[in-house]
């Protein structure tokens, strides 16, 4: 008799597990998640938290708040960030202080961990939400974050 | 005169075959050396280290803070709760007592992770015991949580979200609000998954009875979370030795004694149902504060050895430190869940069929990075 | 009033008018194949176009929607990139077999593809034991499998082929009855004649009741099984054996077995419309009077089966090769061997509902 039941309970469930997919076939239409990217690009909106690449934001007058103090190249865990920095006299004080040549962010080799703009006291540097940042030469993927001829904020200064 | 030579044509034979590093079942790049009868698995061999990226001999490299983001990438499903294991060993060796705010916001993102884990895991496990419609919904569901995620800690996957002291950032104000419309969403989607696949007749008949790992096995060979709470070893370290929030929310360890593929099979599913009632207790009241205390731009941990184990989605997680005072680690060692529980396979799938193991394998729920490391 | 549709008698008396009768049978014989290539070839790519889209609802996605209308012509432009691929192969293969396995695929499937049809006197070959034939010859499909899975110099591919012997030799015993029933009702092994006794006394489904409808369900498992398709697709099942048989195709020659595999679902279907739902007839006879619209209706019917055996394979997991067996020996025969004896009874005691 459990031949019959076996066989029974068996088709059951199978006509269940049936009712499953057939429902959502027949509300495909609302139900579909698939999301067409290159598409849906002028719609597309990251959430403002989303860690796309590691950006230096400029001013109307070409002014970054970097003051080179280094304390991102130091938080990095993989070497991502360079900064090429010079001293100069500052025509105010007299006294001399750091500059920075180049702010070079290697993005290749960034792993998104975010600790170089929990480090930076200036918050001279922060996430952008652009994520696609593939090319066909991996030596774009290095850039130089700070603009040619930009200098630093005026009363930006490190807390030393 | 000489003996005629025997007809060999007709004589069973083991053969050997190569199962991975490219193997659809094997999640990655393990490679399962198998001695076959006929269908017949005689013999496992599994060889490791196809993705080993020493990632222990990097902590010893990194400080304190830098050594949390790479624990995302040992067991990427439980990403965060890796992240937590390392913060709490750190803090815990500094004697630095976190704010309660941290705690539970920790907590729950803890269980949402183990949530997604396990949804990633159902999709696989119905894909690889051939239903391929599974793989989708447990992917829609888990989409919602990465949303989750993206909103407040800036990444689906590889989060990072703690740090030695807290938090990076506080939880994004939309945080509650997505985490509710996600738990009445899944409470909904759960029961498809047990009409589509749990009470199907032949999943059932292609689990039950499967790869049985008695409880004294399980002990001996090590392994932890569902594999081994199904064969009975309660084992939860949420429950035995209480992190974060977990000393203050009620909810039931998942346990049973079968031992076969379908009872770690629901053990996992139990569970997911176990987070959601988890999240449900603390989401309202999530205590004001500071979402991190201050600690040194260098950490530096007291001589001496310090050891945190934390439940992962795939079980017991330790982190042991050995200190000599200096801003890294003298050494760093993880006992990964997945390494042990990898080690009971050949006692639970020798002598079943080929297509066993994929499902044994399954419910296992390898992270090959995790093992490796 | 009825107008008689008779294409292939037409053209048959017109070619034969025109020319001696040799030649005529020659160029008929080429027309034939033409039209049978060309229409393996169409159906294949709709069917694999369908396949996708399908699955693609059942699973919450869009599926291919790039290449004209609605993706339709996504499996021309698969199938173009497929012909311009190179023709790899394993070094230590035994390379005649190798070669030769996709065409026994290939020409069991059209073979059997030759019996089917489309409307009233829209027929290739309609022998006197047609349904005979159509068993005997899709069995030679599984000899291409055997051959691709042996010659390949993989043991991947090699278990995939075992699978496959034990699989479509048990299951073929499975069809074979179930479509032994449908004959004890029907008195008869030709096609048309199967098809004339349901104008006359309504779809066999319905005419048999229940010993119809049990060998229906029997039908649509073991053909399902016969196709190699989920949840009976332990012969290239990818999460345990990569892709199984045809692992080491490339190409055209990999096209060829996943072509045959949807003609090969394609005739199941075909053969379950023709004997239990009534082949060409419309539904009450609607559309009796318009032959043409049999072609309508026939394929109206396949594509239902199809898109039923579409929905177990994206519901359901895979058996195992034990369970497989189980199923077939313990289950579906005794079932079936029962159940011609229940036919048979209810065909003698004239029980068959009739209208």
């Amino acid at each position: 008799m459990s031949y019959f039941s076996d066989i029974y309970n068996g088709i059951k469930t199978l006509l269940t597990g049936m009712s499953v997919t057939g429902k959502y076939f027949i509300n495909a239409r609302k139900e579909i998640i698939t999301q067409e990217f290159p598409d849906n690009r002028d719609t597309l909106k990251m959430f403002d938290r989303f860690r796309g690449e590691v950006v230096m934001p400029h001013d109307e007058n070409n002014e970054h708040r970097c003051t080179g103090c280094q304390k991102c190249e130091l938080a990095c865990p993989n070497g991502t960030i360079e900064i090429i920095w010079d001293r100069v006299v500052d025509e105010e004080t007299g006294k001399k202080i750091k500059v920075i040549d180049k702010h070079i962010y290697h993005l290749s080799m960034c792993t998104m961990c975010g600790l170089c703009i929990e480090a930076c006291p200036t918050d001279a540097i922060e996430w952008s939400q652009n994520f696609s940042n593939s090319s066909y030469d991996r030596t774009q993927l290095t850039k130089v974050l700070n603009k040619p001829g930009s200098k630093i904020m005026p009363g930006v200064k490190d807390k030393e | 005169m000489t003996t005629t030579t025997e007809n060999n044509a007709f004589k069973s034979q083991e053969y050997f075959i190569n199962m991975g590093p490219q193997h659809p079942a094997t999640h990655g790049v393990l490679r399962l050396l198998l001695t076959i009868d006929g269908e017949i698995i005689k013999n496992i061999d599994p060889d490791l280290g196809y993705i080993h990226r020493s990632i222990e001999k990097m902590c010893e490299r990194d400080s304190y803070q830098q050594i949390v983001h790479l624990t995302d990438r040992m067991d990427y499903l439980s990403a965060h709760i890796n992240n937590e294991a390392v913060c709490l060993v750190v803090e815990n060796a500094l004697g630095l007592e976190v704010p309660e705010r941290v705690k539970v916001i920790r907590t729950i993102i803890a269980e949402l992770t183990r949530i997604a884990s396990h949804q990633l895991w159902w999709g696989v496990m119905g894909m690889d015991v051939g239903a391929l419609t599974t793989y989708f919904y447990g992917f829609r569901d888990r989409e919602m949580i990465n949303d989750i995620f993206e909103e407040t800690c800036g990444a689906r996957l590889t989060m990072n979200y703690n740090i030695p002291g807290g938090l990076m950032f506080d939880l994004h104000p939309n945080f509650i609000k997505r985490t509710k419309d996600f738990i009445a969403h899944f409470k909904t989607k759960l029961p498809e998954y047990d009409t589509l696949l749990t009470g199907n007749v032949i999943f059932q008949k292609r689990t039950q009875g499967v790869g049985i790992l008695t409880r004294e096995d399980a002990i001996s060979f090590g392994t932890t979370g569902p594999v081994a709470r199904a064969s009975g070893f309660s084992c939860d370290v949420r429950k035995h030795h209480p992190y974060s929030a977990y000393d203050r929310v009620q909810f039931n360890e998942a346990i049973s004694t079968v031992g076969d593929t379908f009872t770690r099979y629901q053990m996992r599913i139990q569970e997911m149902w176990e987070s959601m009632a988890i999240i449900e207790q603390l989401i309202d009241n999530i205590p004001d504060g500071d979402y991190k205390t201050a600690t040194n731009a260098v950490i530096k941990l007291p001589k001496g050895e310090f050891y945190q184990k934390v439940e992962t989605a795939r079980g017991e997680l330790g982190v042991f430190v050995v200190s000599d005072g200096k801003k890294n680690p003298y050494r760093l060692k993880f006992r990964s869940p997945g390494f042990s529980n990898l080690s009971a396979l050949k006692k639970m799938a020798v002598g079943s069929k080929l297509g066993d193991l994929v499902a044994i394998m399954a419910t296992l729920d390898i992270v090959v990075p995790d093992i490796d490391r | 009033m009825n107008i008689p549709l008779s294409i292939t008698k037409n053209i048959h008396n017109w070619l034969f008018e025109v020319m001696s009768a040799p030649i005529a049978t020659v160029v008929q014989n080429v027309l034939i194949a033409v039209v049978f290539l060309a229409f393996f070839a169409l159906a294949g790519l709709l069917l694999v176009w369908m396949e996708r889209r399908i699955a693609a609802f059942f699973q919450l996605r869009l599926g291919p929607n790039r290449v004209g209308p609605m993706g339709l012509f996504q499996t021309i432009a698969d199938a173009l990139k497929l012909v311009s691929k190179e023709l790899t192969g394993p070094e230590k293969a035994d390379k005649f077999l190798y070669n030769l396995a996709p065409y026994f695929v290939i020409v069991a499937s059209l073979m059997a593809l030759s019996v089917l049809p489309f409307s009233q006197e829209f027929h290739a070959f309609d022998i006197n034991i047609g349904v005979f034939f159509l068993i005997a010859v899709s069995s030679i499909g599984v000899i291409g499998i055997l051959l691709g899975g042996w010659s390949s110099n993989n043991k991947y591919s090699l278990i995939g082929a075992m699978r496959s012997g034990l699989q479509t030799i048990s299951y073929e015993l499975s069809v074979g009855l179930s479509i032994l029933t449908i004959v004890v009702l029907a008195g008869s092994l030709q096609i048309s004649e199967i098809i004339a006794a349901q104008q006359e006394g309504g779809w066999f489904i319905i005419q048999g009741h229940i010993p119809a409808i049990i060998a229906f369900m029997i039908f649509m498992i073991a053909g399902t099984a016969e196709t190699n398709r989920a949840p009976f697709d332990l012969i290239e099942a990818e999460s345990e054996l990569g892709a199984g048989f045809h692992t080491e195709y490339s190409g055209m020659k990999f096209a060829y077995f996943f072509l045959a595999e949807f003609i090969n679902m394609f005739i199941i279907a075909a053969i379950g419309v023709i004997l239990f739902f009534g082949g060409w007839l419309s539904p009450f006879g609607i559309t009796e009077s318009i032959p043409l619209l049999g072609v309508f209706w026939f394929m109206l019917k396949v594509l239902g089966l199809i898109f039923l055996m579409m929905w177990f394979r994206w519901t359901f997991p895979r058996l195992r090769v034990d369970q497989l067996l189980t199923l077939e020996w313990k289950y579906l025969l005794p079932i079936n061997l029962f159940n011609i004896v229940l036919m048979a009874i209810v065909v003698l005691l004239g029980l068959t509902i009739n209208f």
